[in-house]
């Protein structure tokens, strides 16, 4: 398997799978688009496995490279390859689509063909950001990947749809741009695109503390931090099922991953300096947001802005500059990638019966869903991150990271498992527990056997992750410890 | 007397394309009402053959001939052959819509081959005159065709406002030429270069500089208009949305590349010299067309309009490639700039031609498509042609993976180089605040329920050709490396000359 070209394959199967979909035409087609949506998913998926046991834990290099030429006159090459900190996002993007596909096999029944391809067109151009080693690759897909969400959110989404679809784009659009001068600065400093190259290349403070703006401003977001976090609640409730799970499970983790590949090495001192600010920030987001999300009428909302709490913890993992944090912020990654993916799925669940998202609608779901209370209930605690969940992990080591850092950002981030706790768990509680809270909810159905697979994978995961977490913290050690590495070495 | 018989070979495809013309002009006229179509084929053909004949002459070397008037490079040819495709998917696209209201009569087609041969004439000028003689075919021309549609009031309002404002910066920059003139006693494009250079190691008093800025800003301000920049734009969206669409096709297409052709000659070719003094204006011109275009066509509602203040904004764009050529007397830069610039022309030229190729199909007899609402719900109506229109739309906003992305990344990429940061960045600002009314038709396609759900009627010609040039616009985003070494190598070998 060594000799395939598995990363070309986990971009480009899906993206032409999509476009394969798409040619099945209108809605007549539906079943086929669907099949053949979910085939090309899991062929996706599957090629992505072999990253993970093909991997070699022991080095921080690249792994799985692909290098060809693509266009000499701006030096951009087709660079490829993963290591400890990318290796499991491309997994975890292309398990989640299949996940999406099967969520709105019945759910969408208007325009069936796009709606699939453009999931599959979006994967296979994150599994590509995940990838890139090239600035403008990276840069290419990462604004690519706006124009699938876009459509997703803008076509199949709510009633205030257009303006969460333009407020998403245009925020993004607005952060990367200004990131795209600063890669082409970058490149008129070294010659080439290449961002294993740009990890080497010296840089003076104030060029450092420029750049250090321009890629906070995109990755910033991005992740979303506070204050630049408002389009994300907008995006959530308007986005469909689908596109809320891809956003909060992938698109979220593109901004922290930029931190990772380009903030903390190419401008290891701007990023010392503004450290405090970055943690300051942080716990902005994890606090004050969290009291935020306590007060949410709409679940959808309530759970985007516990996403924001969540991805300010990862960025402020990053920026205490200790492997214990770094791996803490990854693990809470692709630890949220589950549960905010679970809890948005769960959500759509309820909306697809009873068409709303408010918490006052519901109540005593548990007497007519038994089956579903029971999987919300543990995605609930993992969001809440009650330990031998997946939730847990990931902020116990940011915690303990934080501890070596300062013991009062360490205190104030610890808050989240109160925080988490109440704002998750009493909005279960208003939704599922109590009497039952009107005719429509006498009248719900269990969930059926589609909903009950979906479900109960990402639960499995989300226990696996929260009792036996190595397998997914080995392979990281080497990539983290040579980033800090990075981070320590200066470049002035 | 001595008479020398001029070199006529590297002329050959104007020569071609004037016979032709004069040819189809006659025949025209004692033709019968019913072989008008004749017409039409037969200045496909002339085009046909003319793009032909440039390919097979086409070399690397740098031939001037017709005393001085004439220079036949590589960078005329690849404008040239540009410009004949150019025209030919215009007069393709533009069939059907001219044909539904009565105006594709041979003068049509002959107009276009006139103009045609404007532009030919101008990418080749070495010499004051021979721009000049072009540029006017090219202009009257347009005019004519502007106002083909006699009985539509509009038509003869834009018609009559394109023709004042046109001759007006005729004039400009006639005047700005006889004053280059005064100041160094050369009409000869290589010749006016060659004592500004001597002049500036030997300055002869402070008058005769005096009159060669005064010259130049003569005939920047003639150039601006040409290109539709700020602040000699007015005419951009009041010509587009006035003319009838198949002639906007052409305005807004091949002419950008003659312009972009008319400032290298003129700019690069003859003032290079002073190009301390012209980059500051187009910086000034690039900025404000920027800042204009986009946001006054973000107050569009009718899609000509708002493509004529987008074409505003991406002249200014090419502008911005064009400036970034010479910093503080150092040249290194200046090859990689005006490739970019003559990239960015390219591109802008095949986005234009799709956009406007999609208002001309989505039209019928009796129906302008020219509204934004017009495309709500198309993806209803036809995904395909709803897909094509994202793709023009998404590229001319400069998101990837479409060529307009590496249009911008290349003019980006120039000014970075030249220490221009701080316009790069406004650059990308001003795509930033472009990009929403991109996006809104998107909007309108994707996300609106359909209000007119009559069926696309067009040609087979058309959607094909409209289809191959959308796909254009996302392959040459993929693989846009063969377009920049194009241009790349056309400057090369013309500035070796």
């Amino acid at each position: 398997m060594t000799g395939m070209p598995l990363l070309s394959l986990a971009i480009w199967v899906p993206i032409i799978g999509g476009l394969l979909v798409l040619a099945t035409g209108s809605d007549r087609n539906a079943p086929m688009a669907r099949s053949l949506a979910l085939v090309t998913a899991v062929i996706g998926f599957f090629v992505t496995i072999p990253l993970y046991t093909g991997f070699d834990n022991t080095t921080s290099a690249m792994q799985f490279v692909e290098l060809a030429r693509w266009i000499p006159a701006f030096n951009v090459h087709y660079y490829l390859g993963v290591d400890g900190l990318s290796m499991l996002f491309v997994i975890l993007n292309s398990f989640i689509t299949v996940i999406v596909v099967v969520a709105g096999w019945e759910v969408i029944k208007t325009k069936v063909a796009q709606y699939m391809a453009a999931f599959l067109i979006m994967s296979g151009l994150l599994n590509g950001i995940f990838s890139a080693l090239d600035g403008l690759l990276f840069y290419v897909f990462f604004e690519a990947s706006l124009i699938p969400l876009y459509l997703i959110i803008g076509v199949w989404g709510g009633a205030n749809r257009v303006y969460a679809a333009f407020k998403f784009f245009l925020y993004t659009l607005a952060g990367s741009l200004l990131m795209l001068v600063a890669l082409i600065y970058l490149f008129m400093q070294s010659g080439s695109f290449n961002i294993l190259d740009w990890h080497e290349l010296p840089i003076g403070m104030s060029a450092q503390t420029l750049l250090f703006w321009a890629f906070l401003i995109a990755f910033a977001v991005k992740v979303p931090m506070w204050p630049v976090h408002t389009w994300l609640p907008d995006a959530h409730v308007e986005a469909p099922t689908g596109g809320s799970v891809v956003l909060a499970a992938i698109a979220l983790k593109l901004g922290a991953y930029g931190f990772l590949r380009f903030t903390l090495p190419i401008v290891p001192d701007a990023s010392q300096a503004m450290a405090p600010m970055m943690i300051v920030l942080s716990l902005i987001a994890v606090v004050y947001i969290g009291f935020v999300a306590l007060v949410q009428a709409d679940m959808k909302k309530l759970v985007a802005y516990s996403s924001i709490a969540h991805m300010g913890f990862v960025t402020l993992g990053f920026f205490i500059f200790n492997p214990l944090g770094v791996e803490g912020a990854l693990v809470q990654m692709i630890s949220h990638g589950f549960v905010s993916g679970a809890m948005f799925l769960c959500i759509g669940v309820l909306y697809d019966r009873m068409h709303s998202r408010q918490i006052a609608d519901y109540g005593g779901v548990v007497n007519t869903m038994p089956k579903f209370a029971a999987f919300f209930m543990l995605f609930a605690m993992a969001n809440a991150g009650l330990p031998g969940t997946s939730g847990f992990v990931g902020e116990f080591m940011v915690a303990l990271g934080a501890v070596q850092y300062n013991f009062w950002v360490a205190f104030a981030a610890a808050t989240t498992l109160i925080l988490g706790a109440a704002y998750t768990l009493w909005m279960y509680k208003r939704v599922v527990f109590g009497a039952i809270g009107n005719e429509e909810v006498a009248k719900l159905e269990d969930i059926n056997g589609r909903e009950f697979a979906f479900l109960a994978i990402l639960a499995i995961c989300t226990l696996i992750m929260g009792i036996y977490p190595l397998p997914i913290t080995e392979v990281m050690h080497a990539s983290v410890n040579d980033l800090l590495q990075h981070v320590a070495t200066s470049k002035l | 007397m001595n008479f020398v018989v001029p070199d006529f070979a590297p002329a050959a495809t104007e020569l071609f394309v004037a016979g032709m013309s004069l040819v189809i002009l006659l025949l025209t006229v004692f033709m019968r009402e019913s072989a008008r179509h004749l017409g039409y084929v037969m200045t496909q053909l002339t085009l046909i053959v003319a793009t032909l004949i440039t390919i097979f002459t086409m070399d690397g070397q740098v031939r001037v001939t017709l005393s001085d008037m004439y220079v036949d490079d590589l960078m005329g040819d690849v404008l040239k052959v540009l410009i004949c495709f150019s025209v030919i998917t215009a007069l393709i696209y533009g069939r059907g819509y001219a044909a539904d209201r009565g105006f594709d009569k041979p003068e049509y087609h002959l107009l276009a081959l006139f103009s045609t041969l404007g532009m030919m004439v101008m990418v080749t000028a070495n010499h004051f005159l021979s721009l000049y003689i072009g540029l006017e075919m090219l202009s009257l021309s347009l005019y004519a065709l502007v106002a083909l549609d006699r009985d539509s009031a509009r038509s003869t309002e834009a018609a009559m406002k394109y023709f004042i404002l046109g001759a007006l910066a005729s004039g400009l920059l006639l005047y700005g030429m006889s004053m280059v003139y005064g100041a160094t006693g050369n009409l000869s494009l290589s010749g006016v270069a060659q004592a500004i250079y001597n002049q500036a190691a030997v300055y002869d008093g402070v008058s005769s500089k005096t009159v060669l800025m005064f010259g130049l800003v003569f005939i920047v301000a003639g150039l601006a208009f040409k290109l539709g920049v700020v602040p000699f734009h007015m005419w951009v969206p009041d010509v587009y949305h006035g003319a009838p669409t198949s002639v906007t096709l052409m305005i807004g297409t091949a002419p950008k590349l003659a312009a972009f052709a008319m400032a290298m000659r003129l700019l690069v070719g003859g003032l290079f010299d002073l190009a301390e003094h012209w980059q500051t204006m187009l910086m000034l011109m690039a900025v404000g067309s920027l800042v204009l275009g986009n946001i006054a066509a973000i107050a569009q509602t009718n899609l000509k309009r708002m493509l004529a203040y987008s074409g505003i904004s991406h002249m200014g764009f090419l502008l911005l490639g064009l400036l970034s050529g010479v910093v503080d007397g150092d040249h290194f830069n200046a090859l990689n700039a005006y490739t970019s610039s003559m990239f960015y022309a390219i591109a802008y030229v095949v986005m234009s031609l799709a956009s406007f190729g999609m208002i001309v199909l989505l039209s019928r007899a009796g129906f302008e498509a020219e509204n934004i609402d017009d495309l709500k719900g198309l993806n209803k109506r036809s995904s395909w042609f709803a897909a094509m229109m994202m793709i023009i739309m998404f590229s001319m906003a400069g998101i990837p993976f479409f060529i307009g992305f590496f249009a911008k990344l290349s003019v980006l990429q120039s000014l970075v180089a030249a220490d221009m940061v701080w316009l790069a960045v406004l650059a990308v600002m001003m795509s930033l605040i472009g990009a929403f009314y991109y996006l809104r038709v998107v909007k309108v396609m994707y996300f609106d329920e359909p209000v007119d759900t009559a069926p696309i009627h067009a040609a087979a010609d058309i959607r094909v050709l409209l289809s191959a040039n959308c796909l254009a616009i996302a392959f040459l985003g993929l693989l846009p490396q063969q377009l920049i070494d194009l241009c790349q190598l056309a400057l090369v070998a013309s500035f070796q000359g």
